[in-house]
C-alpha cells in the first residue's frame, strides 16, 4: 500500500509537470501573447512596456519564467495580471460551488444510471428495456446547452417551481442550496445517466454468460440473488473506472457550460474568464487544480478497484 | 433392483435460432438409480451437456423448446415451477462444471461461496456454522490446510484444487444425484486421475448417483456403470460399460473406440480418426445422422433406425444401426477407416 501511494505520488508529479509545461508553452506560442503589451494599455510607450516586462519578468527566458511561475503556484503567491488578485484565493472561493454541483450531480447520475441499467439488463428484450433504451439514447443525445435553457424556461419562468440559479452556500441556507442546485444537477446528470445505464446493461448481459453465473444458478440461489450478488457485483468493476474518469473531469471543471448557463460562479466560469482575458496565471492555476483532482480521483479508483476485484493487488502491480 | 432416482423419457430440447429450430437433444431416454454412475459420451455439440442442464432447468429460456419428461423421485421436473427446481438444485441435485477456472465467482472467497450455497437452502444455519461446514467439506475432498484455504480467492487455487473446491461445494448439502459435466476436461492428466478417484470414492462412500458427461473414454472406463453414446442430439448406443467397450454395436462407437490409443493393442502408425465433422444441427442428414461419415452406409440408412435392442441375449444393449449383429461383428474387425483394430494374436 505504501509502495502504491509512493508510485502514485511520483506519477501525479509527472502529470502535473507535463500538463503545466504544455499549457505554458501554448500560451507563449500563441501570437500576440506578450502580456506586457496588454498590461501597458493601448497607447503605451516602449519604456512603459519595458518596465512592465522587467517588473513581471517577461523579458527572461521561457524556462526561467516557467520556474518562477511554478514557484509562485506552490507558494500561493501567484496573482492574475489585471487586476492583481491572488489566484489561489479565487480558486478556493469557487471550489464550494463546483464541488456542490459535481458531487450532487455525480450521486444522481450514479444512482439513476445504475438503477435504470440494472432494470434494463434484467428485463433485456422486453418492452421496459426498449423504453429505457429510448430514454437513455435521448439523454445521451440532448446537449447540455439545450437542456439548461429549456429547464430554466419551463421550471423557473413558466412554472416558477425553482429559483433562477445563482449559488447559495450550503452553510448559509441548506434548503436554498438544494433548491438552487436541483436544475443544474439534473442538467449535468442526464447525459451520464443515459450513458451509465447503457454501459451497465451491456456489462451485465456479458456477465450473465459467465460460467460462475451458471454455477450460482446450479447452487439453487434465487434469481434476484444471482442478479445482484453475482451479475451486478461483477458488472460494477468497469463502472468504477468510468466513474473515476468522469467525476475527476467534472470536478476539474468540465461542467463549464452548466455553470455558465445557471450562473454558478464555479471553477469553470473562472477558467472561461481567464482564457477570454488571456491571463496565464489563473489558467495555469485552474489547470493544476484540475490535473490534481483528476489524478487524485484516479488513484482512489485504483484503491477501490483492488477492493472490488481481489485479483488486482496494488503492491504486486509494480512488478 | 432399486427404483430409479431420475427418469428421463423422450427428452427433446430445441432452441429457436435465427437459422431455425436447433434440435440440440432429440428423444433421449435413460434412468439413474441410487449409487449408479451413468456416463454420457459424445463429441462437442452432441447434446450431452444440454441434456444434463435441462434436467435441473438450467436451459429454460424464452427460446428453448423443451418436451418429454424428467422425473426425480417421481416428481415431474419439466413442468415444475422455477421455485421447485431452484429448491432441488444444489440441495438434492448438484452439478459440477467443466472449467473450474471460470466456474467460481472471482470476487468472493471460496468458503463464502460454499456458505452461500448452504444458506440458500438452509437459511436457519448461521454464517459461522456454514463457514465451519465449508472447512469440513474442504477437508473431505482432500484440500490441505482447509482452515486457511477457505479464505482464499479462486485465483489463488490451482485448477485441480479448484475442481476439488467445486466438488466440495456440490457436496455441501449431501445431494442424491451429482451431475458432473466434463469434470476433468480442463485438467492435466495426473490431476484428472485424482479427481476421478475422488468422485469414485464419493460415489461409493455416499451412494451418490452420478451422471458423468465426458468425451474421454478413459474416464468412462474407470468410473461408469452404464454408458450412453450420443451423436448429433440422439443416443446412438446405450448399454452397460462391458457391453459398450467389449461389444460395441454402432459404427460411431467403433470410431470412438478405434481412435483411442491402447496399451493392449499393437501400436498403429497413426491414431485412427473418424473422417469428416459432425453435421450441423440445423441441417441434419436424412435418416441416420452418422450416415455421411459412415463407411458402412447402405440403402436402409436413409431411414432413421430406432434405438432398440438388436441382440436377443442383451436386452439392455440398444443401438441405432440397421446392420445385423453378425454384419456388425464382421465389419468392426476389419480395421481401416472405421472399425476396431483386430486384437493382438
Amino acid at each position: 500500500m505504501t509502495r502504491f501511494i509512493a508510485r502514485r505520488l511520483v506519477g501525479m508529479l509527472a502529470v502535473l509537470f507535463a500538463v503545466s509545461v504544455i499549457v505554458f508553452l501554448i500560451f507563449n506560442v500563441v501570437p500576440n501573447s506578450n502580456p506586457a503589451q496588454r498590461l501597458a494599455g493601448k497607447n503605451a510607450t516602449p519604456v512603459l512596456v519595458k518596465s512592465i516586462e522587467e517588473e513581471w519578468g517577461f523579458d527572461k527566458s521561457l524556462p526561467e519564467q516557467y520556474v518562477t511561475m511554478m514557484e509562485k503556484i506552490f507558494t500561493g503567491e501567484l496573482t492574475s495580471y489585471k487586476p492583481r488578485i491572488p489566484v489561489d484565493e479565487q480558486i478556493f472561493e469557487r471550489i464550494p460551488a463546483t464541488f456542490s454541483l459535481s458531487i450532487g450531480a455525480a450521486i444522481i447520475w450514479l444512482a439513476f444510471g445504475l438503477l435504470l441499467g440494472y432494470i434494463s439488463a434484467v428485463k433485456a428484450g422486453g418492452w421496459l428495456d426498449r423504453l429505457l433504451t429510448g430514454v437513455a439514447i435521448a439523454g445521451v443525445s440532448i446537449p447540455v446547452f439545450l437542456i439548461a435553457p429549456v429547464f430554466l424556461y419551463l421550471f423557473t419562468y413558466k412554472l416558477e417551481i425553482f429559483p433562477n440559479a445563482q449559488y447559495v452556500p450550503f452553510t448559509e441556507n441548506p434548503a436554498e442550496w438544494v433548491d438552487h442546485l436541483i436544475l443544474p444537477w439534473i442538467t449535468l446528470a442526464i447525459l451520464s445517466i443515459g450513458f451509465y445505464s447503457r454501459v451497465l446493461r451491456s456489462n451485465m448481459l456479458d456477465v450473465m454468460h459467465e460460467d460462475y453465473v451458471r454455477t450460482a444458478r446450479a447452487k439453487g440461489l434465487s434469481e434476484r440473488r444471482v442478479m445482484t450478488r453475482h451479475v451486478l457485483r461483477n458488472s460494477l468493476i468497469p463502472i468504477v473506472t468510468l466513474f473515476g474518469l468522469d467525476f475527476g473531469a467534472t470536478i476539474a471543471g468540465t461542467a463549464i457550460i452548466t455553470e455558465f448557463l445557471y450562473s454558478l460562479d464555479g471553477i469553470g466560469l473562472y477558467a472561461i474568464e481567464a482564457v477570454q482575458k488571456f491571463e496565464l496565471p489563473p489558467v495555469m492555476g485552474v489547470t493544476m487544480y484540475g490535473a490534481f483532482f483528476v489524478v487524485l480521483v484516479n488513484a482512489l479508483v485504483d484503491i477501490a478497484y483492488a477492493y472490488l476485484d481481489p485479483r488486482v493487488r496494488l503492491g504486486e502491480a509494480a512488478s | 433392483m432399486s427404483a430409479p432416482l431420475l427418469e428421463v423419457r423422450d427428452l427433446r430440447v430445441g432452441f429457436a435460432t435465427e437459422g431455425g429450430l436447433l434440435q440440440a437433444v432429440d428423444g433421449v431416454s435413460f434412468e439413474v438409480r441410487p449409487g449408479e454412475v451413468v456416463a454420457i459420451v459424445g463429441e462437442s455439440g452432441s447434446g450431452k451437456s444440454v441434456t444434463a442442464q435441462t434436467i435441473i432447468g438450467l436451459t429454460r429460456s424464452k427460446n428453448a423448446r423443451i418436451e418429454g419428461s424428467v422425473t426425480f423421485e417421481g416428481t415431474e421436473l419439466l413442468e415444475a415451477p422455477d421455485a421447485t427446481l431452484r429448491k432441488l438444485r444444489g440441495d438434492r441435485v448438484a452439478m459440477i462444471f467443466q472449467d473450474p477456472m471460470t466456474s467460481f465467482n472471482p470476487v468472493y472467497r471460496l468458503g463464502k461461496q460454499i456458505a452461500e450455497a448452504i444458506r440458500a437452502h438452509r437459511p436457519e444455519i448461521s454464517k459461522g456454522e456454514a463457514g465451519e461446514r465449508a472447512i469440513e467439506l474442504f477437508e473431505s475432498v482432500g484440500i490441505p490446510d482447509p482452515k486457511h484455504r477457505v479464505d482464499c480467492y479462486p485465483h489463488e487455487f490451482s485448477g485441480g484444487m479448484r475442481q476439488r473446491a467445486m466438488i466440495a461445494m456440490a457436496l455441501a448439502l449431501e445431494p442424491d444425484l451429482l451431475i458432473a459435466d466434463e469434470p476433468t476436461t480442463a485438467l492435466d492428466v495426473t490431476i484428472q486421475a485424482q479427481i476421478m478417484d475422488l468422485l469414485r470414492e464419493l460415489n461409493e462412500r455416499r451412494n451418490l448417483a452420478t451422471i458423468l458427461i465426458t468425451h474421454d473414454l478413459g474416464v468412462v472406463a474407470e468410473a461408469a456403470d452404464r454408458v450412453l453414446v450420443m451423436y448429433a442430439g440422439r443416443v446412438v448406443e446405450q448399454g452397460t460399460l462391458e457391453q459398450i467397450f467389449y461389444d460395441p454395436q454402432h459404427p460411431y462407437t467403433w470410431g470412438l473406440m478405434g481412435s483411442l490409443s491402447r496399451l493392449d493393442r499393437p501400436r498403429p502408425k497413426r491414431l485412427p480418426q473418424i473422417a469428416g465433422a459432425p453435421p450441423s444441427l440445423l441441417a441434419l442428414p436424412e435418416g441416420c445422422s452418422f450416415r455421411p461419415r459412415c463407411p458402412h452406409e447402405f440403402e436402409s440408412c436413409t431411414d432413421l433406425p430406432p434405438l432398440e435392442a438388436r441382440l436377443t441375449e442383451e436386452p439392455g444393449h440398444c443401438d441405432r444401426c440397421w446392420l445385423s449383429p453378425d454384419e456388425k461383428r464382421q465389419k468392426r474387425q476389419v480395421g481401416g477407416q472405421i472399425g476396431l483394430e483386430a486384437p493382438a494374436p
